[in-house]
């Protein structure tokens, strides 16, 4: 099976059990299961390559340019990796069935633990650093969910917030030494740096680098001091910490670790850093677990303990401590899990986990107290059980390793761990099941139905073999994994139970005995542990987190202080600063064209917009009049278009004109007419150097601009050559629209039409908010004009009415060929039915409106969409337009184009957009009884007059 | 010519930044549509000035044109600036009518939230 399609099964899978849960709680496991044991086959089919040696590869480029390539390859490493993760993701899926309530909504549950376990497996499979770090990410994000799957749980929401702060943010970390790795590197796939180990170690930046990425994996897997949310996760429901924290979360980290030791390890700073926090961390975790009543607080410490037996391992750099530190990850994953599942299965049945609350329970759940005791034995290094061997192997290695020249302290810490280990793991076992059976459990617990119990004893099963035949069991795995961890050539090692009398027989003798010694004096020990002050993790977190949002609050409220006239400012004021700085660093070429003569027309119009703006800024306190000379502005303008060579600039800017105004009237219609005078002059001297300067900055730019030449031959040489030849129009500026540029275009259109809908939405969200009452209950803040609807004018519009859509009809067929096209022919079609609006009153006009212009803003880009897509039926690419010519007899030469029909799309939306604008703005003014049900107080057609004689 | 379109840009632009940075809504969408003429006709412009030089090929006859191509990218602008305007405006009625005044700073009052 493809790599991709197994890092892809679980993200796929998860949809299903969301959807199935409806076709009940067992439709939703076994989705959940068919596809893990899916993935987990298409794994094992490659098993037997991975474990020859081989490394199986697949490949695709994604964003090249960027290093970002989907790049996945499986070696030894990744293989038994993956393999704890589907495989025991397997087991949780069957156990969390039978451990989940009926009030726990399941699908969610296994949808968000199969877009865990496929962020798992991308980790795992990742060739591409990158690639690793969004799967790394994901399961931080999907750890989140699954941790707080009980929302209702206060707990469950903090332990969630606190596993995304501390991993999150070691992920952020880690995401910059992984750039500095694939920097130095000058890769990002991981089998190439894999083999640049001394370019990375060499490097300047190998010690940051190396801290970066030991920080994303130190609070993955709560390596001190960034342990202590692992504990805190605990709130999560008992399979989620079976997965999480004994086969995949926590082992991420190990992962990277353990990948990354080729290239990162064997240095003194590896050595140091990684040692020690794994040597600290061991022997704390170990501590605190001894002293925890809470079952899976046990549990949880003693992983802690156990992550930092593994880190330390990795720390010591030599390859056989390389080899323990796989083979422990694999005994590990399997006794821990099992007694995560077992301490499910003891708070599901006896209804409490508190272990001074629990004892005898061997006689009540025999089958429980198998597997536990198994487990918790071979936690504690019993042989012949798994863990022995790999605690034995870290013992021998622990007892060979210095540290800071000193021989005794890394030994002696060693056992010290070994020894709390011990006690922790026999008073599982003593203090839970052994004693007096008692009466005063919360319900009397008996063993579970064998949905709960079948999963963790296939595990204990595990631990058996792999204890008694390791070689014939986990062997070849630990070799294929040891393998790529360390090379081709692999240290002699032997997997077995009996290496004879050696240092790390005495240190597990004195462990045991130490253990067996601790839980005696347990009560003693917890009375003098109490005494002890400790900090307290979750205060100190809390107190971190609230400290920085309060910091992050003080700064954004600073900045963000809601003032946007200030944004404004700082904005424009730093544009203009940086243009400026530039134009001073750069070098301006000296003036290639000469200033052309200006006529009259020109000054003319000059002295009326520079008067127009002017009085625009003096008299914008007077709204109206701002309006109207706004309007001016919007005149002149269009002129000077006309003037410069731009008929159709001008014919779009004159209609657009037109709408505009309307649509601010209708707004000022409801708003204040004036402005008050609120800033100081002070203020307003400070606005005013600012629009000075930055009105100087645009008019100098843009004159340097039309006083030199072209740097480079524009393209629209091309466009001049080939718009009559290939586009069949000799109106340039058409062609480059509904041709050459149709994509744009396109997209135009639909732009303007969502802008008419957004507008359409936020006049339904007003009107349907507690304004509409006041609305409702407007009084106009001017008088009203005497008669509404002048005859004059309603006669004079209905009578324009027909002449504005021919008008727009021939601007709209001229358009290919002479100025026009479908955005003036849209807006002046529009302006047509304004004038309607206008004149006759808004019930008249939206009475005789037959579509709506939602419905017009689709079909227009959907006739463009599809006159687009018509190219495709010829092979061509999307928007291609084809043309040709008929001969009408009696009627000249005449031109068929499909970018006619494109332009159409274009006509229809904008009519649409510029309707739906406008229409939206004036339901504002509608009010219950307006005197504006007839458009003309003669009317034949009134309605109401049968009425009336009815009435009479 | 140039140095006439040039300071009209300029003029256009300072008495637009100088209404955008009022503090009532309506002057500021004044002032983005002085801003808005400004950057069309700057748009514009950089395909240089030419008086009777319209882009309409001429079948007839060998004549001068002035380049389309801004030309074209400016129609679209003035059709799509409406659209801004127009949601520009409407955010503007929405706001005024909900909160009864037109200020577009907001006090602490405000931020303590009013749901209309």
């Amino acid at each position: 099976m493809s790599l991709f399609l197994i890092a892809a099964l679980p993200f796929l899978g998860a949809v299903f059990p969301a959807l199935l849960i409806r076709a009940g709680r067992n439709a939703a496991a076994s989705s959940a299961g068919f596809t893990t044991l899916l993935a987990f086959i298409g794994l094992m089919l490659h098993a037997p390559a991975v474990l020859r040696g081989e490394v199986i590869q697949a490949s695709v480029d994604w964003l090249p340019g960027l290093g970002l390539n989907a790049n996945f390859f499986l070696d030894g490493l990744g293989f038994l990796f993956a393999t704890l993760i589907l495989g025991i993701g397997l087991l949780i899926i069957i156990y969390a069935r039978f451990y989940l309530t009926r009030e726990d909504p399941m699908g969610q549950f296994y949808s968000y633990l199969l877009l865990f376990q496929g962020a798992m497996v991308g980790i795992v499979l990742s060739d591409n650093i990158l690639m690793l770090l969004v799967f790394w990410e994901l399961t931080s994000l999907s750890s989140f969910l699954l941790i707080g799957y009980w929302k209702h749980l206060p707990e469950g929401r903090q332990g969630a917030r606190m596993a995304l702060a501390v991993t999150g943010s070691g992920g952020l970390a880690m995401i910059g030494g992984m750039l500095i790795l694939g920097n130095i590197a000058g890769s990002y796939d991981l089998t190439v740096i894999l083999q640049h180990k001394e370019a990375i170690q060499a490097s300047p930046l190998y010690l940051p680098a190396l801290i970066l990425i030991l920080l994303g994996a130190f609070t993955k897997s709560a390596q001190f001091p960034f342990h202590f949310w692992l504990p805190h996760a605990m709130a999560a429901p008992t399979p989620v910490s079976a997965y999480l924290h004994s086969a995949t979360m926590v082992k991420a980290g190990l992962f990277l670790m353990a990948r990354m030791w080729p290239v990162l390890a064997g240095t003194p700073e590896w050595f140091y850093i990684v040692a020690t926090t794994g040597l600290v961390t061991m022997v704390l975790g170990a501590v605190i677990a001894l002293f925890k009543d809470d079952l899976k607080a046990l549990l949880a410490f003693s992983t802690v303990s156990h992550l930092g037996l593994i880190t330390m391992l990795l720390g010591f750099g030599t390859k056989i401590a390389a080899v323990a530190a796989v083979f422990h990850i694999i005994n590990h994953a399997t006794f821990k899990a099992a007694l995560f599942m077992s301490a499910g299965i003891v708070d599901h049945e006896a209804h409490t986990r508190d272990i001074k609350r629990l004892g005898g329970l061997r006689h009540l759940m025999p089958i429980t107290f198998t597997i536990v005791i198994i487990a918790s034995l071979s936690m504690a290094g019993i042989p012949p059980l798994n863990g022995f061997l790999s605690k034995e192997m870290m013992l021998e290695e622990a007892y060979h390793t210095t540290w800071l020249g000193s021989h005794w302290v890394i030994p002696g810490l060693a056992v010290l761990a070994a020894v709390f280990s011990a006690a922790y793991s026999f008073r599982y076992i003593a203090h839970v099941f052994l004693g007096p059976k008692r009466d005063d459990y919360p319900t009397t617990p008996h063993d579970p139905p064998a949905g709960l119990w079948l999963a963790p004893a296939f595990l204990v099963l595990l631990v058996i073999f792999i204890g008694l035949n390791s070689n014939g069991v986990a062997g070849p795995l630990v070799s294929a994994a040891a393998n790529a961890v360390i090379g081709d050539d692999l240290p002699y090692y032997s997997l077995k139970l009996w290496h004879g009398v050696t240092p790390a027989l005495y240190m597990s003798a004195i462990a045991v005995i130490g253990g067996l010694l601790f839980l005696s004096q347990h009560k003693r020990l917890e009375a003098f542990w109490n005494a002890l002050p400790r900090p307290e993790a979750k205060v100190i977190f809390e107190a971190l987190v609230n400290g920085l949002v309060r910091a992050a609050r003080a700064g954004s409220d600073a900045l963000h202080n809601g003032a946007i006239s200030r944004y404004a400012a700082i904005m424009i004021v730093f544009t203009t600063g940086l243009t400026y700085a530039a134009f001073r660093t750069g070098t301006l070429a000296a003036p290639t064209r000469s200033v052309q003569e200006a006529g009259v027309l020109p000054v003319i119009g000059w002295i009326c917009l520079v008067v127009a703006t002017l009085a625009v800024v003096m008299k914008h306190r007077n709204r109206l009049l701002a309006l109207v000379l706004i309007g001016v502005v919007g005149l002149v303008v269009s002129l000077s278009f006309n003037y410069l060579s731009a008929p159709d600039l001008a014919l779009t800017q004159i209609s657009v004109e037109v709408v505009t105004i309307v649509l601010m009237l209708l707004a000022l219609n409801f708003m204040p007419k004036d402005t008050p005078v609120e800033t100081p002059l002070g203020k307003r001297l400070r606005d005013i150097t600012i629009s000075i300067f930055a009105g100087l900055g645009s008019g100098g730019l843009i004159y340097a601009l039309m006083t030199r030449d072209f740097a480079a031959a524009p393209i629209s040489e091309y466009h001049l050559a080939n718009s009559y030849k290939g586009g069949g129009g000799t109106n340039v500026v058409n062609v480059i629209l509904v041709d050459f540029r149709g994509f744009d275009t396109f997209g135009e259109i639909i732009v303007l039409g969502i802008a008419a809908l957004v507008i359409f939405a936020l006049t339904e969200a007003i009107l349907g908010s507690r304004v509409r009452a006041r609305l409702l209950n407007r009084k106009p803040d001017m008088p009203r004009a005497g008669d509404a609807h002048p005859l004059m004018m309603v006669v004079a519009t209905r009578v324009m009415m027909p002449l504005a859509l021919m008008v727009a009809a021939f601007i709209f067929f001229r358009g290919h060929n002479l100025p026009g096209g479908g955005f003036i022919a849209g807006l002046i079609a529009a302006i047509a039915v304004i004038m309607q609006y206008m004149a006759s009153g808004f019930a008249w006009a939206s009475e005789r409106q037959r579509f709506f212009f939602h419905g017009i803003i689709g079909s227009g880009v959907l006739i463009a969409a599809a006159t687009g897509m018509g190219a495709w039926f010829n092979g061509l690419p999307f928007l291609t337009s084809a043309f040709g010519y008929i001969d009408w007899p009696l009627l000249e030469e005449f031109e068929w184009a499909t970018a006619a029909l494109f332009d159409l799309g274009v006509f229809l939306a904008v009519v649409g957009a510029v309707m739906l604008a406008l229409e939206s703005l004036a339901r504002f003014a509608w009010q219950p009884g307006m005197e504006t049900e007839h458009a003309m107080d003669i009317n034949p057609a009134r309605d109401d007059v049968a009425e009336d004689e009815k009435e009479a | 010519m140039e140095i006439l379109l040039a300071s009209a840009v300029g003029i256009l632009t300072a008495s637009g930044v100088y209404l955008i940075l009022r503090l009532r809504s309506f002057p500021v969408i004044l002032g983005l549509s002085l801003i808005t003429y400004a950057v069309n006709v700057f748009l514009f412009a950089t395909g240089r000035l030419a008086v009777g030089a319209p882009p309409i090929l001429n079948k007839y006859a060998e004549v001068a044109y002035t380049d389309p191509l801004p030309q074209a990218l400016v129609l679209t602008a003035i059709v799509i600036s409406f659209g801004m305007t127009a949601v520009v405006v409407m955010i503007a009625l929405g706001a005024y009518l909900s909160a009864r005044h037109d200020k577009i700073d907001m006090t602490s009052a405000d931020e303590a939230g009013d749901d209309a």
